[in-house]
């Protein structure tokens, strides 16, 4: 019989003001078992946890319920008190009588009956619990970071100087990422290139990092500490070693019909191309849709010009095995399909762009090399028009929920740069709210508005209708002069609201890393573990978390790093304990568990039994407790009941569900 | 008096189906609206209004025969406020409050013709006397 | 055997997978979105740890209804569990209906750690329907009567 003490947490008033706790702890009292019974005011404090220690030394207690929070939150520390006082720590159950009962619940009578049948149900289950020896096992030093935008670059820098081997896979030719198609970064002003560059070279420069451009990952297997990661490396058709980087394929390359990524399709590059001037590796790839030569099988013209012989038609796709101890997610964002926003006018004019697209025609290596000019007729425009909130802050199904966060500080920098260097084009922004939260931002706003005379707005845009003469008339609307504007302008940009880059979804899956329903991955705790995924071993980093600018994403960069080298200098993990294990004598070997298993962790071994005096040799099923993660699907398949997990059993579930209907 | 305030606003709510609460006061929907200049309360204001439980004002604007349905804004809100059915749903109110204005469900079957469409049948419930 | 059902009040007993719904119902906790305290959540590392067993223990004992949540298909911590669940529970469930517990009593729903509002909405229409379905009084062990 086990000797049990349960202990209700009061939380300050967050628990004690809907749940009567020193009830819960007089009726706790009456359950088998329990010896022990007490509550205060915060259990989790270093006093409440004392409290803890000394019940388990005076009344020599076996097991412990504590009714507080969720585990989530304090199991690991109500564990390691108790493992402190002598106590095996999965010896603690939580009884969740906060975020499932005070919280949610307003009548005190109502919560507190709630509560006891809770700490009933945790009561019923610790009477059940068995002592549990947590495994060990080893940690790969070496992480891997999935993309290579400043965030990934960031990382990888932080860990490889920390001492790690750092792999990163980009699915681009070359890293750099979003950041590196834009002109100025605000609120300084900053040449984006000239700040992101140096960290490119010295990402490729340094010797821990390995960098796989042009590269996917293909599949994850394994647990934190061993993780095991198939890379796809996609024919790049350019031999990497020999290519010396001189450009003349790029240059004699006859098809040079090819929308250019990197410009968001506002001009066009060569079929064998890399995505700008300052790439890293700066080795071109072959577009194999756009190419002449494998198209018709006709060319061969870059084959012929490079002096270094580096082309290679026949390259295949190859895939790389690696394992990783840490694996980082730093995959970016994109901007929204416009698609359904056809009142903006984006698919009938050229001269309504996205801010990204903006960003590439004020960049003097883009389309316009940077001169602004409207993309249809390249007539210098005299009237612009921003828009703000395209497709952010909706709630209907054409946009996204949430605030993309950047939009009101890069239209500020775009309206200020269009004033200060073409000061006769007149500028107007139609804005909701101007959200400038962040250091020296609201200063920022506000010179655009007071020095260079930027024209804001309250008031959103209706509709852009493009005229006959080429000019786009902007119906929108003035709400603090309570009018209705109509203005013609020679150009209208639009401030798209970002999202997730759409393959976050599929590294997700294969991470088991939770998502969001905007497809932003879910971190550990909002406020407490923001860089770690909920999943062991999985770190963010960027905006694959949430919306974030450039100054914010370096520094969870760098927290992402710091949480992995944390992992990484380990040498051992202890692994969870609760994993599945076979009973000998009910097996009966029939393979089914093995099925279920995502993991290959159970086998079949041929042992000697004694079954009630018979001996004999029998298949039995053998459960790898360093692979088992503890999901529990092979208890359920397993047609005698010998397959049992150990912490969630099915007498102690079973303890639970009687305790809840009694 | 306040109750019967809220009671309309509430009406207006059940009406429309709409929660106007839910408005971010981006005014995307005056910045479409054909007959703004037309209108003396102007369509994102007809969800302050609603909010304010001041139907009585709207009920009085001549912006309750203004609004054409022509459900721009409606289309348009990023919110799925959608201030043309408020405004619908004022004028259903109006016309609710005249009384007879409606066909008692008892009286269809001698008036159906099979060969009226069905969204006919359902605006003629709505709308024509006996 | 009628109940009035103003002084009926159900149990009801929601298996909540680790990762996903169990975190969905603290987040539906923590931003305080309230559903009726007939629910009670037992926590399993998976809804694949789900035993039809502990469904059938649940009504043997009492319960009006049984709620299972899980992470949303394809998005299984442990990749795979939530597709056994789904099927072992569709089997169940429609042998549970033959057998007199109707289908409104037995529910599987796929709520994701960042879903508290989804949970608790799922909550209260599973409270509601079990209202309007009254006491189970199928599969109920009659020693267990008082």
């Amino acid at each position: 019989m086990q000797r049990i003490g349960v202990f209700v947490c009061h939380c300050g008033s967050n628990i004690a003001a809907t749940v009567d706790v020193s009830k819960v702890a007089e009726m706790a009292l009456m359950e088998p078992g329990v010896v022990h019974a007490e509550d205060y005011q915060y259990m989790c404090s270093e006093a409440g946890q004392a409290k803890i220690a000394d019940a388990i030394h005076e009344k020599k207690l076996t097991g412990i319920v504590v009714c507080s929070c969720s585990p989530r939150m304090h199991e690991a520390t109500f564990r390691k008190a108790a493992e402190r006082a002598g106590l095996n720590p999965y010896m603690v159950e939580i009884a969740n009588i906060r975020e499932h009962c005070s919280w949610i619940h307003k009548d005190m009578e109502e919560a507190t009956k709630k509560a006891v049948i809770l700490m009933r149900a945790a009561v019923a289950k610790v009477n059940l619990n068995t002592p549990l020896q947590p495994g060990e096992s080893r940690v790969t030093k070496r992480a891997l970071i999935i993309g290579g935008g400043i965030a990934g670059i960031q990382t990888a820098l932080d860990i490889a100087d920390a001492g790690y081997e750092v792999d990163i896979v980009e699915k681009t030719p070359s890293i750099g990422g979003r950041m590196s198609q834009l002109d100025k970064t605000f609120p300084t002003l900053d040449c984006s290139a000239c700040i992101l560059t140096p960290k490119m070279v010295e990402a490729s420069a340094h010797e821990k990092i390995k960098i796989y451009t042009y590269s996917e990952v293909e599949n994850v297997s394994g647990f934190v500490g061993d993780f095991t990661v198939d890379i796809r490396k996609k024919a790049r058709s350019v031999d990497m070693d020999k290519c010396t980087g001189c450009g003349v394929c790029q240059e004699k390359c006859p098809s040079k019909k090819a929308p250019s990524e990197f410009n968001r399709g506002l001009n066009n590059r060569s079929a064998i191309y890399t995505p700008f001037a300052q790439a890293i590796p700066n080795v071109p790839v072959i577009d194999r849709e756009a190419c002449i030569k494998f198209k018709t099988g006709k060319c061969g013209i870059c084959s012929k010009v490079c002096q270094a012989g580096a082309i290679d038609y026949e390259q295949k796709d190859e895939i790389i095995t690696e394992k990783y101890g840490a694996i980082v997610v730093a995959t970016g964002f994109d901007t929204i399909n416009l698609d359904k926003y056809d009142e903006y006018a984006y698919s009938q004019s050229k001269d309504v762009i996205t801010s990204l697209e903006l960003e590439r025609v004020m960049n003097a290596a883009g389309p316009t090399h940077g001169h602004l000019e409207r993309l249809s007729d390249g007539k210098a425009p005299k009237e612009m028009v921003f828009i703000q909130c395209v497709g952010s802050r909706c709630s209907d199904d054409r946009g996204k929920p949430y605030c993309s966060k950047i939009c009101c500080m890069y239209t500020a920098k775009h309206a200020m740069l269009i004033r200060d260097k073409y000061p006769d084009v007149n500028v107007t922004v139609f804005y909701i709210d101007v959200r400038t939260p962040g250091k020296n931002f609201d200063e920022f706003y506000r010179r655009a508005v007071e020095q260079y005379g930027v024209n804001y707005i309250k008031g959103q845009v209706g509709k852009v209708i493009p005229q006959p003469n080429g000019k786009l008339l902007v119906q929108g609307s003035d709400l603090l002069d309570n009018r209705q504007i109509l203005k013609e302008a020679d150009m209208v940009v639009l401030a798209t609201a970002i999202e997730p880059n759409p393959d976050v979804r599929k590294i997700a899956t294969m991470l088991t890393a939770s998502i969001d329903t905007n497809n932003f991955l879910t971190e550990a705790h909002a406020k407490l573990r923001p860089v770690e995924s909920p999943t062991a071993g999985i770190f963010l980093s960027g905006v694959c978390q949430g919306p974030k600018d450039i100054p914010e994403t370096v520094a969870q960069a760098g927290a992402a790093a710091v949480k992995a080298i944390g992992l990484l200098a380990k040498d051992k993990l202890m692994t969870n304990p609760c994993t599945a294990h076979s009973d000998e004598l009910l097996c009966n070997g029939c393979s089914t568990c093995e099925n279920v298993c995502p993991y290959g962790a159970i086998t079949y071994e041929d042992k000697e039994v004694n079954d009630h005096g018979i001996r004999e040799v029998r298949r039995l099923a053998v459960v790898n407790s360093a692979l088992c993660q503890g999901c529990g699907a092979c208890t359920v398949a397993c047609p005698s009941g010998a397959m049992d997990l150990q912490g969630f059993s099915n007498r102690q579930i079973i303890a639970e569900v009687d305790a809840i209907c009694r | 008096m306040s109750s019967n305030k809220k009671k309309q606003a509430e009406l207006i709510e059940e009406i429309s189906g709409v929660n106007p609460l839910k408005c971010m006061k981006c005014g995307k929907c005056s910045a479409t609206c054909p007959s703004y200049n037309e209108m003396d309360i102007k369509p994102h204001q007809f969800v302050s209004y609603v909010i304010n439980e001041d139907v009585e004002s709207l009920v009085n604007s001549k912006s309750l025969w203004k609004c054409l349905s022509c459900f721009a804004c409606v289309e348009r809100c990023p919110r799925d406020v959608k201030p043309g059915k408020l405004i619908d749903a004022a004028r259903q109110m109006v016309v609710r409050q005249r009384n007879n204005t409606y066909l008692s469900p008892d009286e269809i079957p001698e008036l159906l013709d099979p060969e009226l469409p069905q969204q006919l049948l359902v605006s003629a419930f709505r709308r024509y006397r006996r | 055997m009628s109940i009035e059902n103003k002084s009926f009040r159900p149990k009801i007993v929601a298996f909540c997978c680790n990762w996903c719904s169990y975190a969905g119902a603290d987040l539906a906790g923590s931003s305080r979105l309230s559903y009726p305290a007939d629910v009670k959540i037992i926590r399993v590392p998976c809804s694949c740890r789900v035993n039809p067993m502990f469904i059938l223990r649940a009504f043997e004992k009492g319960a009006d209804g049984v709620i299972m949540c899980g992470c949303h298909p394809g998005d299984c911590h442990y990749s795979t569990g939530n597709f056994y669940a789904r099927r072992r529970m569709t089997l169940l469930f429609s042998m549970l209906d033959y057998i007199g517990v109707e289908n409104g009593r037995t529910r599987v729903e796929w709520v994701s750690a960042a879903e508290g509002v989804k949970f608790s909405d799922t909550m209260n229409s599973f409270v509601e329907k079990i209202y309007s379905l009254g006491e189970n009084v199928r599969l109920g062990d009659l020693r267990c009567r008082n």
